[in-house]
């Protein structure tokens, strides 16, 4: 069955419109769902369509059906499987998924032009060899930057950044070297320039990542997050198709927005965190003649019995509950809290965990409701008037010398005002600093009570004890 | 003088651009996760072209490199899409109201 040109290009942008609403519904919980089964009902429409327009039916598809089945059956089993701890590995897996896609893509459209209506071997039309050429190396880039996040994340590869000597400059090259490469690749149709345009960029998607620090990782994944969108769009130039320049505007958008609030949560510029090499060495100096203060720690009975003392408790949490799985426990901790009557919010620093919003996840799965769950602006100015702040797994983000130290690499930084609380319990393995290798002041508070253990461990002992 | 219709495509990529930028600063923020998930799975309507490349011009049972890439892309996409969904799909399902006691 044969799908006029025109007829399948309105259901293309049909299905560009759904992923619009898809975004859409995510801007409140309760209209979430419906956006969701918005984006698979404009997914179902596009593939669809896909097939009907398709002029002949050759053996082919009987194994572009097991394909699909093979890869839908994979993609099912992980959604099922994933611990939500997992996430931020798993989108950067995902990310790095559709970086290989538009690669391949890309290279079959570069040998087999005609398919795609883009003129001959040796032939290609200019503007389709351009964007053809931006496809697959913001697609190469996506898939090795991808790799080395997920490598990263998931704590393969040593999470500390790497760097060496000349390596911007290096970068810098390289980048160069696309843009003459892509130049060559028009003006000669040579198929070599178009084979190591593609190995300079995987090289490239791996260089820009490795200076990156383990806890810059939320900038790092809405970043490939925008170039995976990119990536998309530049395939849809080259196959004319607006579903896919729509939704590869979409994503690289919307990764665009999510890097600039995650950098501004960190009070760092973009350049700043992709220059990379954050926290290495710099401030071993200043921490040096602190190290001795006092710090007033505690056990699981004296946190609980200031916690029943209480009549308003705000809980701060950060990657370490999700490190130690302690989302849980948390919760059980509340709900006894709360039978006591006593108040309890949670407080989310914009980078607390390993992504955006991971924090928010974390505790949805732990049965937390939403409206419980608060984000800085909206509730940094309730620690003055609450009793106990509960930080757990969270440093950083606390700390006061982001406001009162200009020395300080963090100053500027927004942070929770944890301090202006009557007592600060903080759960932390040991005084080491987070990893900005900032000393934290509010641990030799006057206020502050440590307990070093395993976030969930003592959470769990907290909980006998009320 | 006629429009090349490379224009109306870039007015649509432009224009889309914008509804991004407003559509996604009106996302709550802690549905930021999801948000990376469902936008992951979106991107991946980029299966169109790996389904034309998988298909293209063969009529007997060999097939072209370009065939086989085409198939490989199926998966990688369809990994993408079902897993994209269908985890966005269990996290929403997640988020709850407080319950009125």
């Amino acid at each position: 069955m044969i799908m006029s040109a025109n007829l399948s290009a309105i259901f293309y942008l049909i299905s560009g419109v759904l992923f619009i609403l898809a975004l859409r519904g995510l801007s409140s919980p309760e209209t979430s769902r419906k956006g969701n089964f918005f984006g698979i009902l404009g997914m179902t429409i596009a593939i669809t369509v896909t097939f009907l327009s398709i002029e002949s039916f050759s053996s082919g598809l009987i194994y572009v059906l097991i394909f699909l089945l093979i890869g839908g059956l994979i993609g099912a089993f992980i959604a099922y499987k994933i611990p939500m701890t997992a996430m931020p590995e798993l989108v950067a897996g995902f990310h790095s998924l559709v970086g290989l896609s538009a690669v391949l893509v890309a290279i079959s459209a570069f040998l087999n032009p005609e398919a795609f209506n883009l003129g001959f071997q040796g032939n290609i039309k200019l503007a389709s060899l351009i964007e053809m050429s931006i496809g697959a190396a913001v697609g190469a880039i996506t898939f090795s930057g991808s790799i080395i996040a997920f490598l990263k994340l998931q704590g393969i590869m040593s999470g500390s950044p790497i760097t060496f000597r000349g390596q911007h400059l290096l970068n810098a090259l390289i980048l160069i070297s696309i843009l003459a490469l892509t130049y060559l690749l028009c003006s000669t149709q040579s198929s070599n320039f178009f084979w190591i345009l593609l190995a300079v960029s995987f090289l490239i998607g791996f260089l820009l990542i490795i200076p990156i620090g383990g806890a810059d990782m939320p900038v790092v994944i809405s970043m490939l997050n925008s170039y995976s969108g990119w990536a998309a769009a530049g395939i849809g130039f080259t196959l004319e198709n607006s579903a896919l320049i729509i939704t590869g505007a979409l994503v690289g958008s919307s990764g665009a927005i999510l890097s600039y609030i995650m950098c501004k949560g960190m009070n760092r510029s973009f350049f700043n965190v992709i220059l990379g090499g954050f926290g290495a060495a710099e401030q071993s100096a200043s921490s040096g003649d602190k190290e001795h203060r006092p710090v007033k720690s505690g056990n699981a009975e004296d946190a609980a019995f200031l916690m029943k003392n209480a009549s308003s408790v705000i809980i701060v949490p950060g990657y370490g509950m999700a490190v130690a799985q302690a989302q849980h426990a948390l919760r059980e901790m509340v709900d006894t809290l709360k039978k006591n009557d006593i108040k309890v919010t949670y407080a989310i620093h914009p980078v607390a965990g390993r992504m955006p919003g991971h924090m928010n996840v974390l505790l949805a799965e732990a049965n937390v409701p939403y409206d419980e769950v608060f984000e800085l602006e909206e509730i940094n100015n309730d620690f003055a008037n609450a009793d106990v702040a509960f930080v757990i797994g969270a440093n950083d983000v606390t700390n006061p010398a982001a406001k009162n130290d200009p020395q300080s690499p963090i100053y500027g930084m927004p942070v929770l005002d944890v301090e202006k609380c009557k007592s600060v319990l903080f759960i932390k393995r040991s005084l080491s600093p987070g990893y900005a290798g900032i000393d934290n002041d509010l641990f030799y508070k006057e206020n502050t009570l440590m307990l070093f253990a395993d976030a969930k461990k003592m959470t769990e002992e907290i909980t006998k004890n009320l | 003088m006629e429009i090349d219709p490379f224009i109306f495509r870039l007015s649509i990529f432009i224009l889309s651009i914008f509804i991004g930028y407003y559509v996604v600063w009106s996302v709550t923020p802690s549905l930021h996760t999801p948000l990376m998930s469902v936008t992951n799975a979106i991107s991946s309507v980029i299966i169109v072209g790996a389904i034309i490349a998988g298909l293209a011009g063969n009529s007997g049972s060999d097939f072209t490199i370009s065939n086989i890439l085409g198939f490989l892309a199926i998966s990688l996409a369809a990994v993408n899409i079902f897993g994209g969904f269908l985890v966005t799909q269990r996290m929403l399902q997640m988020y709850k109201k407080k319950k009125n006691k």
